[in-house]
């Protein structure tokens, strides 16, 4: 199982990549790309909107299952990854393909850099999906 | 948890495990989509073996099998299988099952055997239903332990398998069966049954043979090992009802679209018959239907179904991404109103309501 150094992880099997400053790039792991298996659709419903720690930001659907998105770590959602977007690239299997990079769903705006803290390291993510 | 035989090689192809009806069994090997196109546009094989397998012999078996099946056993020929279910005394179904009408070599006279192939979650539920319905000269015997199952499935399967058995399997028709020799196994139980629409054939072998039969099959080109996901999506596509989401203990067969194996003229009387009688008579309150979701959301068992004025008029009892449409599909319960094709129903997924249609099943034509 893929999981780079250089994300933060939540126990919801999301990702965060700090880009600059509080800008922030978010999508799911490996580990749950793996679980959901082919996802057919990604459903964001909420550019614009700040969304609290552990709220949800979003649905994928994958042919067996449906699974929310819970946002990491509070937020704005500022733009959806249009390779993802059923109204531009519609491309979802990019999350299957590539997580980590093609796949990212969200950019944010982190609303407070300190709650960083409490997501996981590589390491501890690793320990988790062991 | 239970395994069976071929676990080890559903590992070693890369499979994703999952538990299922007690079982460890394969989910998918690559993907539900590749796999379940592999099985409509040529050939693939799934390890059924978790199902569960009875043998009823003697001179009261038919009584039995009529006792218990809404379907009517008494017209079955030696070779012939026969969809039905077991409904329960209070006008639901215990189990959907295929019934087998076997040869008669190990019968004295006057005696009759069949074979009963039932859901792995229902084994123990079903045994028991049955023996306590078995008041004929019948001798029940449960051989799921040593049974293995391969489906081969798909417009290709019989071409394919017929590389490797002197059987002319081109004459196994749809729901007859025979035995013979394949890949040297002797025995195999050949049915022209399955699960998905596309054609094919099932194997039944004892367990001792069942990696040799796997090895021999999986090593023809052309034939994908194929998971349970893609089961579910190919008998859905098909309207094919799945026990436990679609029937179950509380759902009647007259309202589940399954009149056609509820042989209410037949002589001997079943569960429920008068039941079901009456639900005929005065006409059902709901019907399972399929339907096309006009959005990209996917229905989900358990989501409720509404009017268009949203009034809760049932539930949804299966659902996902078709493979070979590409839009979401599902079946569930609706009133008697809106049963007819054409009629817009509304499905909450979440916060969300999703238009859709109801809609005739199958949902994809197949040729087989």
């Amino acid at each position: 199982m893929n999981i780079p150094d250089n994300l933060k992880y939540s126990k919801e099997h999301e990702w965060v990549r700090v880009e600059e400053g509080n800008i922030a790039y978010i999508g799911v792991t490996d580990f749950a790309q793996s679980e959901l298996g082919e996802l057919v659709y990604v459903e964001i419903d909420t550019i614009g909107e700040t969304i609290a720690k552990d709220e949800v930001f979003g649905t994928v659907e994958a042919v067996k299952t449906t699974s929310e998105l819970f946002m990491p770590l509070t937020a704005k959602v500022l733009e959806f990854n249009p390779a993802l977007d059923e109204s531009d690239g519609d491309n979802p299997g990019l999350i299957n393909e590539d997580p980590y990079n093609e796949g990212w769903i969200v950019k944010v705006e982190i609303q407070d850099v300190a709650e960083l803290e409490s997501l996981m390291d590589a390491a501890a993510y690793g320990e988790l999906t062991a | 948890m239970q395994k069976t035989s071929l676990y080890q090689k559903h590992v070693d192809l890369g499979a994703k495990m999952v538990p299922f009806a007690g079982f460890e069994m394969p989910v998918y090997y690559s993907n539900i989509r590749e796999e379940h196109l592999a099985v409509r546009n040529g050939a693939g094989m799934f390890d059924v073996s978790h199902m569960g397998e009875f043998i009823l012999k003697g001179k009261g078996a038919l009584d039995l099998v009529q006792a218990i099946s809404s379907n009517d056993a008494s017209v079955m020929k030696i070779g012939d299988a026969q969809y039905t279910c077991i409904p329960n005394d209070d006008g639901g179904i215990v189990d959907d099952m295929i019934v087998y009408r076997l040869d008669e070599d190990k019968c004295s006279d006057g005696e009759k055997a069949f074979m009963l192939v039932v859901n792995a979650s229902n084994i123990k539920k079903d045994w028991d239903w049955i023996s306590s319905k078995n008041t004929f000269e019948c001798t029940m015997t449960d051989i799921s332990d040593h049974s293995g199952l391969l489906a081969v499935q798909g417009p290709q399967a019989v071409r394919l398998l017929q590389t490797l058995t002197q059987v002319d399997l081109t004459n196994v028709a749809f729901y007859k069966f025979t035995k013979g020799t394949i890949a040297g196994i002797e025995n195999v139980l050949i049915s022209g049954t399955g699960y998905t629409g596309s054609g094919g054939l099932e194997l039944y072998v004892h367990n001792s043979n069942l990696e040799k039969l796997w090895d021999a099959i999986i090593a023809i080109d052309g034939i994908t090992p194929v998971g349970l996901g893609a089961r579910d999506t190919l008998r859905l596509e098909m309207g094919y009802c799945l026990y436990g989401n679609d029937i179950d203990d509380t759902t009647s067969p007259i309202e589940a679209g399954l009149s056609w194996i509820t042989k209410l003229k037949k002589t001997a009387d079943f569960s429920s018959k008068s039941i079901f009688k009456a639900q005929k008579k005065r006409g059902y309150q709901q019907k399972l239907v399929g339907f096309k979701v006009d959005d990209r959301r996917v229905p989900r068992q358990g989501y409720p179904i509404f009017d268009e004025d949203m009034n809760l008029i049932g539930k949804v009892t299966s659902g996902t991404s078709s493979p070979s449409l590409e839009v979401p599909i599902g079946m569930g319960y609706v009133n008697k109103a809106l049963a007819k094709s054409g009629s817009k129903i509304k499905i909450q997924a979440g916060k969300k309501v999703l238009k859709a249609e109801v809609c005739k099943t199958p949902f994809v034509n197949t040729d087989s």
